[in-house]
């Protein structure tokens, strides 16, 4: 077990320093940086200014020497500076970081706690028309772009309330703090619920089909013993790694949400820095991002281990 | 009780359902969502075709006399905020979700298929690098490595395919690579090589078409998500540049200042891609339980 966590975190390691050298080499390939973004602007180009500039930036050195002074730096905790704000790139990201987390917890609690029963019911009535409607609406859910559940939630809310809900980083009672987070949250975990919902249904099939089952209701377990007691605790295990995943891979949906309500969080932050070439902020996101995943993944097998007495990792 | 018919049984379970037409509908009608999802794609593509014939306006001209229209008679579903024809721009966005679509699905997949299989037949350090490089692209969301890679890439057609594309190849080299780890230890592989055979043709010949019904039903799912991927990038304003009729891209332009003036122009982009991506849905699902019934859910 231990050689086997050794291993992994190893693997993981390579895995983070293939993705700064890959991020790295493909913010550089990028035709104009910074400095013509800002000249162009500007509407007339000085070379002896704009010379400046890149080495007051280090753009003028080699693109190996960039690399060794960003990765140097993020050692010892300085991520460099935002080229837009000229702010440290920690303080800009830092402060961010909670508002996308509480939006993806949110988004979470709502995916587990709709996806789960709805895909247990889903398979303990296969072939009805309950589970069709159902397997209908989990697929709707994989279909419709999040930006858009979005827009029509936004839209919903001026049919009804006449208004739409702004974001306000300091909401004054729990109510309009519930509304401001909860609101996007369901529109990015409509997604990730309906994944959850189908991955429940078609593990509960496949355990529903066991014999120990059919000895559970030989010996006369009620239905809902039988469903909740012993199918389901068995077929939550690829819940969890689907769960587990998608806490990471949310920020997909959530930079698309957090565009539509205009939250400033980490994910619209990362588009925005990506309009502005803010190298610094971008390539410091997209680690913390790959940090987020990496991290995800290797809990998800932990706590397989923990959970399933049968599953040792040994190497 | 009636003593069983066998011939309704036996045309009940298909029996006589072997070939051409038959074949076709006793799949239609046992996968009746399956068959509702090849329908949304049949108009999806069919619009994609036939966008210049369906449509009385061009999808590009400007006319600011009657821009931010309702739907009426003569714009059935009202223009722009440039007076454009939303009706004539969704028709013509198909063709752009369809080519990215298609494009990056069949870009992804050949190269994922080509190191899967390249992966898991040779294995050694061959197999080696090529799952760390894997590892690696899979450590970063789908829509952020599209991201990084249009912003590298510029935004324009072919670069968007590739974008999206590239994201897509672990996952299609991850299920070949296992699908010919098992498969390279069957019999009929054993036995092309006591025949002789060489391993590249082996690889080919016998290992790759076993590996063809996972690869269509991975790649019919990716296709969705690969449309989903151009809108959102579009919809962010990386993805396909102006003046083409994206459907992200006109959700963009309209977003939150039109849901209150002119819904039209959220509304109906949006229906536009759920209904493509839903189709294609609906049918990998039902291609999924025809071809690899042992995914079945």
């Amino acid at each position: 077990m231990f050689a086997y966590i050794v291993r992994r975190l190893v693997l993981m390691l390579v895995t983070l320093f293939g993705i700064s050298v890959i991020i790295f080499v493909l913010l550089r390939i990028v035709p104009g940086n910074i400095v013509d973004i800002l000249f162009a602007a500007a509407g007339y180009v000085d070379q002896a200014d704009k010379a400046n500039l890149e080495r007051e930036l280090g753009l003028d050195q080699p693109i190996v020497v960039q690399y060794l002074q960003w990765i140097g730096g993020m050692l010892r905790g300085d991520l460099g500076y935002s080229y837009v704000s000229e702010k440290p790139a920690l303080d800009e990201i830092l402060p961010r970081i909670p508002i996308t987390a509480r939006l993806a917890g949110l988004a979470l609690l709502f995916s587990a706690s709709m996806g789960i029963p709805l895909g247990v019911i889903s398979a303990v009535k296969q072939g009805t028309r309950l589970d069709y409607f159902l397997r209908v609406v989990s697929l709707s859910g994989l279909s419709l772009p999040s930006f858009w559940l979005g827009l029509l939630i936004l839209m919903a809310s001026v049919a009804m309330f006449g208004t739409m809900p702004i974001f306000n980083p300091n909401p004054k009672t729990w109510t309009e703090a519930l509304a401001i987070y909860c609101v996007p949250a369901l529109a990015v975990g409509f997604r990730s619920a309906a994944l959850t919902m189908r991955i429940t249904r078609s593990s509960m099939l496949e355990v529903l089909r066991q014999d120990y089952i059919r000895t559970a209701r030989a010996k006369g377990a009620s239905e809902q013993s039988v469903n909740f007691h012993h199918a389901l605790k068995n077929a939550i295990l690829p819940v969890i790694t689907v769960i587990g995943i998608e806490a990471a891979f949310l920020i997909g949906g959530l930079i698309v949400t957090e565009t539509v309500f205009n939250i400033p969080g980490v994910a619209r932050f990362l588009v925005e820095a990506i309009r502005w070439r803010d190298y610094p902020i971008v390539q410091n996101l997209v680690m913390l991002i790959a940090v987020v995943v990496v991290l995800a993944n290797f809990t998800v097998d932990m706590l397989y281990a923990a959970l399933d007495p049968r599953i040792r990792y040994t190497d | 009780m009636d003593a069983i018919n066998y011939d309704i049984e036996l045309r009940r379970a298909g029996a006589n359902a072997t070939q051409g037409w038959r074949k076709v509908w006793f799949l239609a009608r046992r996968h009746v969502l399956g068959s509702a999802g090849l329908f949304f794609m049949l108009i999806f593509v069919l619009a994609a075709a036939f966008a210049d014939l369906i449509c009385r306006f061009d999808p590009l001209s400007v006319d600011s006399a009657h821009a931010l229209a309702s739907p009426d008679a003569r714009h059935w579903m009202g223009t722009d905020s440039f007076g454009r024809d939303v009706w004539s721009r969704i028709m013509h966005g198909a063709r752009i979700s369809l080519a990215v679509g298609i494009g990056s699905t069949a870009l992804g997949s050949s190269i994922g298929v080509i190191v899967g299989l390249t992966s898991g037949y040779l294995s050694g350090w061959v197999d080696l690098v090529f799952q760390r490089i894997t590892d690696i692209l899979q450590a970063l969301p789908l829509l952020v490595l599209a991201l990084i890679m249009t912003a590298a890439l510029g935004p324009s057609l072919p670069n968007v395919i590739i974008a999206i594309a590239i994201p897509l190849i672990p996952t299609v080299a991850r299920v070949i690579r296992a699908n010919t780890l098992a498969l390279r230890e069957l019999p009929f592989v054993e036995a092309a090589k006591s025949i002789g055979m060489s391993e590249t043709r082996i690889a080919l010949r016998h290992v790759l078409p076993n590996t063809l019904a996972p690869l269509i039903v991975l790649a019919t799912a990716q296709l969705g998500s690969t449309i989903l991927t151009e809108a959102s990038l579009s919809f962010l304003g990386l993805g396909i540049p102006e003046p083409y009729p994206s459907w992200g891209r006109m959700l963009s332009e309209s977003a939150a200042e039109y849901v209150r003036t002119a819904p039209w122009l959220v509304i109906f982009p949006g229906i536009a891609i759920s209904l493509a991506v839903f189709g294609t849905n609906l049918f990998g699902d039902a291609l999924r339980d025809i071809l690899d019934p042992r995914q079945r859910g």
